[in-house]
């Protein structure tokens, strides 16, 4: 169903949390007036251009910038030699830092210019800065390059096999970790005792996150006070200062780093990258404004990379068709280098998820990391939790047709069923909240899926092929409570810090250190804000994304912005109302305990008449002519909130496609989402959220995919030659919830932000296996496209004699 | 590099620059005429982000060069609205949250304007064929399927003071409003 908007104008405060008001971000976005990073123009602003490394792996011998030195407009041309000398800001080795460490990792040196080596295409070598666009870009093609080819390795199990160039000397046969969950004992037991198994061997393969703005950065270094200010596309600019501040050597309180408006992230915009840093130096270097913009083809050799798992995995179930094991092997792919967080998306984010909505007594996961001549991989919507549901949900479905059960009903005798919540896997999380069976039970009606079978029979017959395919997800969000994140790896806290701050006049300024781009934040935490003080909408100001306002920050990625930094809203805007409670009983000359606070108005409990109202205690508090005593003026809160625990989202997504085993063409019949995600606090944002994350999974599943050649050159390096889809190859979406509040935090919202793109995949390879199991194809790997769906057909009858379906000989094939 | 003298006439506003033979459009409307409405995706053609209304067709500023627009009638995303007074295709973006990080919107909205010129009544298979040109990472599509939907039926039915004028001739829009350009 679609959800309505609401005019903000006819909703009080009181019920303004859960209403699905319009965006406030809309009209700057929907005029042009909105300023994006590389809107900014500043005076004297000189253009920075990038030499990267054509190739995938080689030994630098020269670089010669001699031509490009002499050109008109060139400023200055550096290599990593330049970063070094004493007479150039900061001090070596100039190397990105990886924010999540494993007891096992390989942390490789991550240089931000390539200190003679380079080990993807895409790799920068040299900068270029020069006093237009045009000019940076001339001259960067004017370097000169002489480099000695190595062989390059792009496939994880290629990198580890033993006979694949070694990409680092100190990361022997490329592994850049070992890590596994679980219990193998255990897990090798309940394989022993099993009456069933299934298995399953699949790729989820590397996507490119195409965020439709690309990265970009101006910075502007004042030497009169030594401040530097980088504006630039980020997800977390707290997080950016930080790690940038390290990396060029500006102390962190001289740094601001401000993200403008940001045209998308999916995760791209997390990470620390070489050229945000390198704008930052220039600047510094020369003492005036600098700009990049990243062209496409940049973006697309340079972001980092989503997914990129080779797997195998099996499942056991007992007679009764109990799950009682699951084990799990993969090579995950960390590209050239370990990014910002690259060792927790396929270890404490992907393992951890390996329970799926099941009741599994004995799990085993082992994962190892591969150095690979790719850009680096990093998280990309979803991060780790995409691939542990793919290969869950895979398993599931495999597991099912092994018991010759229905694939909905295996699933649901194997949920964690509903009081055994708070649940506690066996890969070393516990599950807050979840009722599985319901939105189950919504997607089977919305699916009309006993009917559907019938159609199924059906179609059949007449040499038709449907499918459905089922994807009951789970999501881990709410990134994280700090003392577990540390002791798993992480380099930072994941708490989330906010200021709420009454003006004088009554009206409010929050600041939260998320940093939403696309989400509509301003919106969402003006509802909890206005809702929580009991004042209009109108008077609450959001702020975000810039670290000279807002006093701390961890950033939006994870979906846990409304879960963590909505919490920390929520704490603030408490703290708040507590100190507004006892200028108000001083005020009405009552007992701070005896004045209650309802609707934006402190009142007496017993005399409703004496009152007074929280924009006029605001007042108070500023003029502090009358205040209780020992009790400072004004009236503003900050707060740090850490979570207790993650927040799991779950829900059920169902695809039904036909497919035309003829020309390998899918088409959607029906595609229907239902989604817990706790409350919600703008049901019109949330469905939205749901749209562009299906949207993305189902991209995954038909149409991206980064491809490389044997040398790591980019064959997808285009919007021409990878298929970001278009409006025509996504299917209208037929999206519900149900609500279970998480008990963990103040808004009992848990997360939304990538739950689509986490439950897609699956539901849609699952119904196209659905519609081809008369053929005896099972798998196909993904981009599903037509050539791999007429090629899966077109081997499984070759395999079984090229029998026809139609002629009632087809068995289901080898299985 | 040899450069030219031309004439640009921007939501109304005539401007003469100079630019280079290779300058993009969306370069000249953006870096020299400060129109930062228009965004640039992929400098391919391949987005749309960069989607800008040249004598009344819609095109992509990104893969134009400026001396090709040489005295033509620009509009853009600025251009858009009448003085306060949004466009129905503004208004129903809004109003069906057919936009998140807003990135390519201002292009979505100018090729929704040209298709709707076209098709007053399109069907939802036909707006969604019709924004085959445009590329969202963020919505899924379906609710700007739904706000092209919804101010078709605003422009049909009227219900838009001034809005309603899709087809209308970017040299009649009046030049003493705002035209969202900075000057240098």
């Amino acid at each position: 169903m679609t959800i309505e908007s609401v005019d903000p104008d006819d909703v009080t405060a009181a019920d303004i949390l859960g209403s699905a008001i319009e965006r406030r971000e809309d009209p700057a976005l929907i005029t042009g007036d909105a300023e994006y990073t590389d809107d900014i123009q500043l005076a004297d602003m000189a253009h920075m251009s990038v030499v990267r490394s054509q190739y995938g792996h080689a030994r630098i011998e020269d670089v010669d910038t001699s031509e490009a030195e002499a050109m008109d407009g060139v400023v200055g041309v550096y290599t990593h030699d330049d970063l070094a000398r004493e007479d150039t800001p900061g001090e070596a080795p100039f190397n990105l830092p990886v924010g999540w460490l494993l007891p096992s990792l390989n942390d490789v040196d991550h240089p931000i210019l390539a200190d003679g080596k380079v080990r993807y295409q895409g790799d920068a070598i040299a900068i270029v800065v020069a006093e237009q666009r045009y000019q940076a870009a001339d001259a960067a093609g004017a370097v000169d390059v002489s480099y000695e080819r190595l062989d390059a390795v792009t496939d994880p199990d290629e990198a580890l096999s033993g006979d694949a160039r070694q990409l680092h000397a100190d990361a022997d046969d490329n592994v850049a970790f070992d890590w596994e969950i679980g219990d193998a004992e255990k897990t090798a037991a309940a394989f022993e005792d099993a009456s069933h198994t299934a298995s399953i061997e699949l790729t989820n393969q590397l996507v490119i996150p195409n965020a439709m703005e690309p990265r970009a950065a101006v910075a502007d270094y004042h030497p009169g006070t030594d401040e530097l200010e980088v504006f630039m596309t980020s997800q977390n600019p707290h997080l950016h200062r930080l790690l940038m501040s390290g990396v060029i050597g500006h102390p962190e309180h001289k740094l601001r780093v401000k993200a403008p408006e940001v045209g998308g992230g999916f995760g791209s915009k997390i990470h620390h990258y070489a050229d945000e840093t390198l704008v930052a130096w220039c600047s510094k270097l020369l003492d005036r404004p600098v700009k990049w913009t990243a062209t496409r083809s940049e973006t697309y050799q340079t972001d980092a990379l989503g997914r990129g798992h080779e797997t195998e995995a099996e499942i056991a179930m007992d007679d009764d068709g109990d799950v009682i094991g699951l084990r799990v092997d993969t090579r995950a792919n960390l590209g050239a280098y370990l990014s910002t967080f690259a060792p927790a998306v396929p270890t404490y984010l992907y393992g951890t998820l390996l329970s799926g909505q099941y009741d599994i007594p004995a799990i085993h996961g082992h994962v190892t990391g591969a150095f690979t001549n790719v850009p680096p991989v990093d998280a990309y919507r979803g991060a780790g939790r995409p691939e542990a549901s793919f290969v869950v949900e895979r398993l599931m479905n495999r597991a099912a047709h092994e018991m010759g059960m229905d694939p909905a009903e295996f699933r649901r005798r194997n949920f964690v069923p509903d009081e055994a919540f708070p649940y506690e896997t066996q890969v070393a999380v516990v599950y807050d909240s979840g009722e599985y069976e319901k939105p189950m039970d919504e997607a089977l009606d919305l699916l009309d899926y006993e009917d559907f079978r019938d159609r199924q029979k059906e179609a059949r017959e007449e040499g038709r092929y449907l499918g459905v395919g089922f994807s009951c997800y789970i999501e881990a969000c709410g990134l994280a409570p700090s003392e577990l994140a540390g002791q798993l790896g992480a380099q930072a806290g994941l708490w989330e810090s906010s200021l709420v701050r009454f003006h004088p006049s009554g009206t409010v300024t929050a600041f939260c250190g998320t940093s939403g781009h696309g989400q509509g934040h301003a919106t969402t935490y003006a509802q909890i804000v206005a809702n929580e003080l009991g004042v209009d909408y109108d008077d609450v100001e959001i702020v975000e994304g810039d670290t000279d306002e807002i006093p701390h920050g961890m950033g939006t990625y994870g979906s846990r912005s409304a879960a963590v930094g909505g919490s920390s809203l929520v704490k603030s805007a408490r703290k708040v109302v507590d100190k507004a409670r006892e200028i108000a009983a001083h005020s009405l000359e009552a007992d701070p305990d005896d004045v209650e606070f309802e609707n934006g108005e402190f009142r007496i409990v017993g005399a409703p008449d004496r009152s007074i109202g929280i924009q006029s205690v605001a007042e108070q508090a500023y003029l502090a002519h009358d205040m209780p005593d020992d009790m400072e003026p004004g009236l503003e809160a900050t707060s740090f909130y850490d979570p207790d625990n993650f927040v799991f989202p779950f829900g059920t997504h169902a695809a039904i496609v036909e497919v035309d085993p003829e020309t390998g063409e899918i088409e959607f019949e029906k595609y229907v989402a239902v989604d817990d995600v706790g409350n919600q606090i703008n049901p019109k944002i949330v469905e939205g959220q749901i749209h562009g994350g299906v949207a993305q999974g189902v991209g995954q599943a038909l149409y991206e995919g980064a491809e490389y050649d044997d040398n790591g050159t980019l064959l997808t390096g285009s919007m021409q030659d990878y298929a970001v889809p278009k409006a025509e190859h996504v299917p209208e979406m037929d999206t519900a919830s149900t609500v279970t509040p998480s008990p963990h935090n103040p808004l009992g919202v848990k997360g939304v932000g990538e739950a689509g793109t986490i439950a897609a995949p699956q539901a849609i390879v699952n119904a196209v296996t659905d519609a081809l199991e008369p053929f005896g194809v099972d798998h196909i790997e993904m981009p599903m496209t037509p050539e791999r769906v007429w090629r899966a057909v077109d081997a499984s009858a070759t395999a079984d004699g090229g029998h026809d379906p139609e002629d009632g000989t087809a068995d289901g094939g080898d299985r | 590099m040899t450069e030219h003298d031309i004439t640009l006439t921007v939501n109304g506003t005539e401007h003469d620059l100079t630019v280079e033979a290779r300058t993009l459009l969306a370069h000249a409307l953006r870096d020299e005429l400060g129109y930062t409405g228009t965004n640039i995706g992929c400098e391919s053609s391949l987005c749309g982000a960069c989607t800008v209304h040249l004598d009344g067709e819609a095109v992509k500023s990104c893969t134009a060069l400026a001396v090709q627009a040489d005295g033509a009638e620009i509009r853009t995303v600025e251009g858009l609205a009448d003085g306060d007074e949004l466009h129905a295709i503004q208004r129903a973006f809004q109003e069906e949250h057919g936009l998140q990080c807003g990135y390519c919107t201002p292009g979505m909205m100018m090729t929704s304007v040209e298709l709707l010129k076209e098709n007053p009544n399109p069907t939802r298979e036909e707006i969604r064929e019709g924004l085959e040109g445009n590329l969202c990472r963020c919505t899924g599509y379906q609710n700007i399927v739904n706000a092209v939907e919804n101010a078709a039926e605003s422009l049909r039915s009227g219900a838009v003071a001034d809005g309603g004028t899709v087809a209308d001739d970017p040299t009649a829009d009046d030049p003493t409003t705002t035209d969202g350009g900075e000057s240098k």
